[in-house]
């Protein structure tokens, strides 16, 4: 395997895996994601590593990585050489996190050129590896639908490939150690994208809030940490990473807590149809009708239409406009995508112009 | 200002800064000496005093308990144990009462651990192990009264691999 730098974000929308829109529940589940935080032995965690020090991490990362065995090509991006423009993508593609695009702990500490980098299966974008954002290294994995298991299987290969040569922090009784205590022991992170229209429209979202707040979960927006929730995109993860083991945390999310609240949002979705059979029908053929007329579109307003748009292909009232339309759309309406399609720098008013025109175009052959 | 004592001015403000709180004592020279504080020189009757006291430090990376509250993130591996007072009940609230891992760990370190160890981490590791089993055993117990089969079972894996680990190395029981 080769890692490579182009100074390009080398990334296509038809690979991204978790716009395919297929796998497990995939009605509901848009990905799953599990992500491993280790860090290396004889390095202090970021917030005390001095510069040479997160060079250091960064090489000693970088040429494992480069050295494990992979069935695609990893592309390699050094962030804080990269432009701004390719960070917005990577976020928006949910490849690295809005504060490593930023190179600042969430303490304050760093900056745009703290040297840090990301290491990218190119083809499927089922794999990212952060190196030197809060922890040394993050490893991610992604996969469409209800898939968990499939999930950790891979970031577990790579990290015990990464092991097989790096020392790790770790202690028997903290387990895996970590700039944060909130990741401590397994150091692992369950995460679902879920589409909750139904959920919403039905105002169930709070009981679905509160029940995750009980079992320990957290419910985040589209990306993450502090984002809000837009297109009715929600993120569920496990918030416990000690005392629990990597198959019993798996266990409690794929097989107990998920399953639930797709039956939830399923019951919901029915119950729109059934009960309101008229008004759902007109809510999903007005955003059809706005998407596909429009000639200025906020991002925001884009997501919500979009989101109300795939509800109706799912229910079967919209025919016509394959599932991985919608899904890719939510994708290349974000800033980042839309500056890269249209090839030059836009203000806020343009790119509204941009957005409405780039939806039209996608939705236009599906259109009778 | 009056001096706690109600009978004379406060001349004496004395403000300690301990692992992030803010402690005041406004006393009288005369109570302040009581409280065998320096009082100064007569010419200068009121003393402002700011003592820092950070708390607790990590030897390793200069970290302090006060910094840690403050940013929520350690500075190294050495914090964890120097620092085990206070995460323990942090821990305990993030993680629904876990205290001690359970799971994965890297292998090449785990073998290098089980023909290396020290008699001292031979006996930490005994406790370890105890208060693992012990946390496993209490989930077992919850799983089974909530009639959670498939998860009870699960966990009664991870006993007997911890159970196992324990047999596998006799040798280092104390």
């Amino acid at each position: 395997m080769s890692a490579h730098r182009d100074g390009q974000v080398p990334f296509h929308e038809a690979n991204t895996e978790w716009l395919r829109g297929e796998g497990q529940a995939c009605d509901v589940v848009l990905s799953s994601r599990v992500r491993l935080a280790r860090n290396l032995a004889g390095f202090p965690f970021m917030p005390r590593a001095s510069r040479a020090d997160r060079r250091q991490i960064l090489d000693l990362c970088r040429r494992r990585i480069v050295e494990i065995p992979s069935r695609e090509r990893i592309a390699w991006v050094d962030l804080h050489t990269a432009s701004t423009e390719q960070r917005t993508i990577l976020v928006e593609r949910h490849l690295i996190s809005k504060q490593h695009a930023r190179g600042k702990l969430n303490s304050g500490q760093g900056g745009p050129d703290e040297p840090r980098g990301v290491a990218v299966a190119q083809q499927s974008e089922r794999l990212a590896i952060m190196i030197n954002e809060e922890d040394h290294l993050r490893i991610q994995s992604l996969r469409s639908g209800l898939a968990l298991a499939e999930a950790l299987a891979l970031a577990d290969e790579v990290d015990d490939a990464m092991e097989s040569v790096l020392d790790y922090a770790f202690d028997r009784r903290f387990g895996y150690l970590t700039a944060c205590p909130t990741n401590v022991g397994t150091g692992v992170r369950f995460s679902v994208m879920l589409h909750l229209p139904g959920l919403r429209l039905r105002n169930e979202l709070d009981k679905v809030k509160r029940a995750a707040a009980a079992m320990s979960l957290a419910v985040r927006g589209f990306y993450g940490e502090g984002s809000n929730a837009v297109g009715d995109l929600y993120q569920i993860s496990n918030q416990t990473t000690l005392g629990k083991s990597e198959q019993l945390l798996l266990h409690e999310m794929q097989s107990e807590i998920i399953p639930q609240v797709i039956e939830y949002e399923r019951a919901s979705r029915r119950m729109l149809v059934t009960r309101g059979g008229p008004v759902i029908k007109d809510r999903v053929h007005r955003a059809l009708g706005v998407l596909t007329h429009a000639r200025l579109l906020a991002a925001e307003e884009s997501m919500d239409l979009l989101s109300t748009l795939r509800l109706g292909i799912v229910l079967g009232l919209i025919e016509g406009i394959p599932e991985r339309v919608a899904n890719a759309l939510l994708l290349l309406v974000q800033p980042g995508h839309l500056q890269r399609a249209t090839g030059r720098p836009m203000d806020q008013d343009h790119r509204r112009g941009a957005r409405a025109d780039l939806v039209r175009a996608a939705l236009s052959p599906f259109r009778s | 200002m009056l001096c706690h004592c109600g009978e004379r001015e406060a001349t004496i403000h004395e403000v300690i800064i301990r692992a992030g709180k803010k402690v005041e004592r406004h006393l009288c020279e005369v109570c302040a000496k009581r409280a065998g504080m320096d009082v100064g020189t007569p010419a200068t009757p009121v003393v402002a005093k700011v003592t820092v006291v950070q708390g607790p430090t990590c030897e390793t990376c200069g970290t302090s308990i006060a910094e840690f509250k403050h940013t929520g993130l350690l500075g190294c591996p050495a914090c964890y144990r120097r620092f085990d007072i206070q995460l323990t009940p942090l821990l305990e609230r993030a993680h629904e009462g876990g205290t001690h891992h359970v799971g994965k760990g890297p292998k090449r370190l785990l073998a290098a651990m089980a023909t290396e160890g020290s008699q001292e981490s031979r006996l930490g590791d005994a406790v370890e192990r105890a208060a693992r089993l012990g946390l496993l055993r209490q989930q077992l117990d919850d799983a089974v009264q909530n009639e959670q089969y498939e998860r009870a079972a699960m966990i009664r894996d991870e006993i007997s691999r911890a159970a196992a680990g324990d047999a596998a190395r006799p040798e280092q029981e104390p």
